[in-house]
């Protein structure tokens, strides 16, 4: 096994174009607009980790997935996957480099075809890839459905036939089927219930030991990506906040806003511990904060926060992008 | 009008509910939607009602509310508001009690207000709907509502639509609408699951501050045991249709007595324990049309014997403020699960 990783990301960058029609903006002398869903975003996942993206809604985390499943193009920036660096335009070299990662995606409603079979589902990148051909691909099938815990003679029924639970597990078989590394879950258990949930979770993590898979976990649950991931980004309006270890990540958070998160998950352990209460609500990103983005929630904010965006530096647990990291302002509590 | 008929009972609950059966009518034979649920409310109290979904939460709340969806009705049991009967209301008075004496609050904001009218218009009219007061008397009234559940500016924001504001603040017009006519039950219905985590905490607060101060007790319906842990002083969790088990919140979290609680709590990633795997339920919640004999949790249940397949538990007092509906903890067949 090599030490390059599996996936290196930098500098990467989506905008999305909002504005209105052109004679509207004619008419009404506006400019154009534009969304930052993803602004110079750069992490690495090792071989064999599970990298976690967490964040509340518009901080980008599905955008920053689909680009690197080549589902959305960026804007700006690379994104190299075992060294080679992914390019949805030249052909045959990235047909090779697709077959090595795969997605779950969030609602198993949506994601499978319901007028196929699920053994057609779990097929197409089987035939796609020309991993198997012939009674060998009806072989692979069943034995992929039997991986995820169904029965191979599922593969005759349609999805409909099927909970929300059996279904995210016919997404992870048709994942598995062309034998991938890498595979990105985009929220693969926020449309299930707990106990459900806690099925898939654990299937997953099954999976990871068995195939050795790499995994890029996109989450907004907190206690999820704290159980399944070995790193965790924070994202907050597009940009990564803070990096870090995912166990100290939850004992010292480093960045404001990793802290305010924290602070507003509700406690099952009923430590008593008396949360701060959080104010304000993430901005419109398409008219983001001056400066650093979080500053007008921020408790510590101070004018340099408004005036300039801060740089990403390196904390004893990793590294996050707070003008008070440099100052020392935030350590302790 | 006839007169209330008071409850046999030492301390009136708030509210009560008497084995209340749900059922929708279909081509295919009548399905069971809930199944005997009792449960009751005191003055002040903040009962949590969880499960997954299909359990019947929300067509609990819905029920109480006389707001079920036809072809679903009410084919047995009572509810109780303060001593008064409001199960067999007609749909009139039923309609008076809602808003005046129960108010609501629904998961998604955009839905519960009306695009069309300002916000100062809806809590206006809905304060003059419920009270004899002026219309500057329920202006005034709504403003300073506005300004308690936490919207700055109240006095000029009152004129904005509700899509002039954002999720989090919406569901704070909801809170007050829902308050305006002074309620004595708030139902909530996953009133922060449209909401990011950081917004849910400051929402759930509100909720709590606002109806403590008012003496409002709440029925707080979701599928987050964190949001009940941190608001609900008892919970109720509810089973394909029936209560598995009812208790103070810590009692019913740390130490859960029927094994599908149990099950539930260690299959919830929590922020604080690093258990390599999580506690897993084999199988799924049954439909509603394969409900097994028995207690309908026996054939995901760890700890199931023969009386479990054959018999119904009802719910057993467990003289510790819990009530659980398990064949384990009935005296008679203790001996026989330990055996």
């Amino acid at each position: 096994m090599t030490d390059t990783p599996l996936l290196q990301v930098s500098g990467l960058t989506r905008y999305f174009d909002v504005s209105k029609p052109w004679l509207n903006r004619v008419l009404e002398r506006e400019e154009k607009q534009f969304l930052t869903a993803a602004a110079d975003v750069d992490f690495e996942i090792k071989r064999g980790e599970t990298f976690a993206l967490v964040g509340e809604s518009g901080s980008g985390k599905s955008t920053i997935a689909k680009m690197i499943v080549g589902l959305v193009d960026p804007s700006r920036g690379r994104i190299l996957f075992d060294g080679q660096e992914m390019r949805f335009e030249q052909g045959a070299a990235m047909r090779q480099l697709r077959r090595r990662f795969q997605m779950i995606f969030q609602d198993p409603f949506a994601s499978l075809n319901p007028r196929w079979r699920v053994g057609s589902i779990i097929a197409e990148p089987i035939r796609t890839f020309g991993i198997a051909s012939g009674a060998d691909i009806n072989r692979e099938v069943g034995r992929l459905l039997e991986v995820v815990g169904l029965s191979a003679a599922d593969a005759e029924k349609f999805p409909h036939e099927f909970s929300g639970g059996q279904r995210q597990r016919i997404a992870i078989a048709r994942a598995l089927s062309s034998k991938p590394e890498f595979i990105v879950c985009d929220e693969p258990t926020s449309a299930l219930d707990v106990s459900v949930q806690a099925q898939i979770l654990n299937l997953m993590r099954d999976l990871q030991d068995e195939f050795g898979l790499t995994y890029l976990l996109i989450s907004h649950d907190l206690s999820v990506v704290r159980h399944m991931a070995n790193r965790i980004g924070v994202l907050y309006l597009g940009r990564l906040v803070e990096e870090a270890d995912a166990k100290r990540l939850f004992t010292e958070p480093q960045h404001p806003y990793t802290r305010m998160l924290l602070d507003a998950v509700p406690d099952l352990a009923l430590s008593g511990r008396r949360r701060k209460p959080v104010t304000g609500e993430i901005p419109n990103p398409i008219t983001p904060p001056s400066g650093c983005t979080f500053h007008p929630r921020c408790p510590l904010a101070v004018d340099l926060c408004k005036q300039q965006i801060p740089q990403v530096r390196g904390t004893p647990t990793g590294r996050a992008a707070c003008h008070l990291l440099e100052e020392g302002a935030v350590s302790g509590t | 009008m006839s007169a209330p008929i008071e409850k046999p009972s030492e301390k009136t609950p708030l509210l009560s509910v008497r084995d209340l059966v749900v059922e929708f009518p279909t081509r295919r034979g009548t399905l069971r939607a809930l199944d005997k649920v009792s449960f009751d409310i005191a003055e002040g109290e903040v009962l949590g009602m969880v499960g997954e979904s299909g359990a019947g939460k929300s067509l609990t709340g819905a029920a109480i509310i006389g707001l079920l969806e036809p072809p679903g009705r009410i084919a047995g049991g009572e509810v109780w508001l303060r001593g008064q009967r409001i199960d067999n209301l007609p749909r009139e008075k039923m309609r008076r009690i809602r808003g005046r004496r129960i108010g609501m609050v629904f998961q998604d904001p955009l839905t519960s207000l009306n695009p069309l009218y300002t916000v100062a218009q809806q809590l206006i009219e809905t304060i003059r709907t419920h009270m004899d007061v002026s219309d500057a008397e329920a202006r005034k009234r709504a403003v300073a509502l506005l300004d308690r559940v936490g919207i700055p500016a109240a006095a000029r924001r009152i004129d904005d639509y509700p899509h002039h504001f954002s999720g989090g603040m919406r569901q704070r017009v909801v809170i007050a609408l829902a308050l305006c006519a002074e309620p004595e039950l708030v139902l909530a219905d996953e009133p922060t699951t449209a909401l990011d985590v950081s917004v849910q905490a400051q929402i759930i607060d509100v909720l709590k501050e606002i109806c403590a101060e008012r003496g409002a007790s709440v029925m707080l319906i979701t599928h987050d045991m964190g949001v009940i842990a941190e608001t609900a002083d008892r919970v109720a969790v509810l089973y394909a249709g029936r209560v598995a088990e009812i208790g103070p919140v810590r009692d019913v979290i740390q130490a859960a007595e029927h094994p599908y609680t149990a099950g539930l709590m260690g299959s919830i990633p929590t922020l604080t324990q690093t258990a390599a795997r999580l506690t897993q339920i084999p199988g799924s919640m049954p439909r509603l049309n394969a409900i097994p004999q028995g207690c309908a949790f026996n054939p995901r249940c760890p700890k199931v014997f023969d009386r479990c397949r054959t018999d119904r538990p009802e719910l057993i007092d467990r003289d510790n403020g819990r009530h659980v509906s398990c064949w384990l903890y009935d005296g008679a067949t203790q001996q026989v699960a330990h055996d």
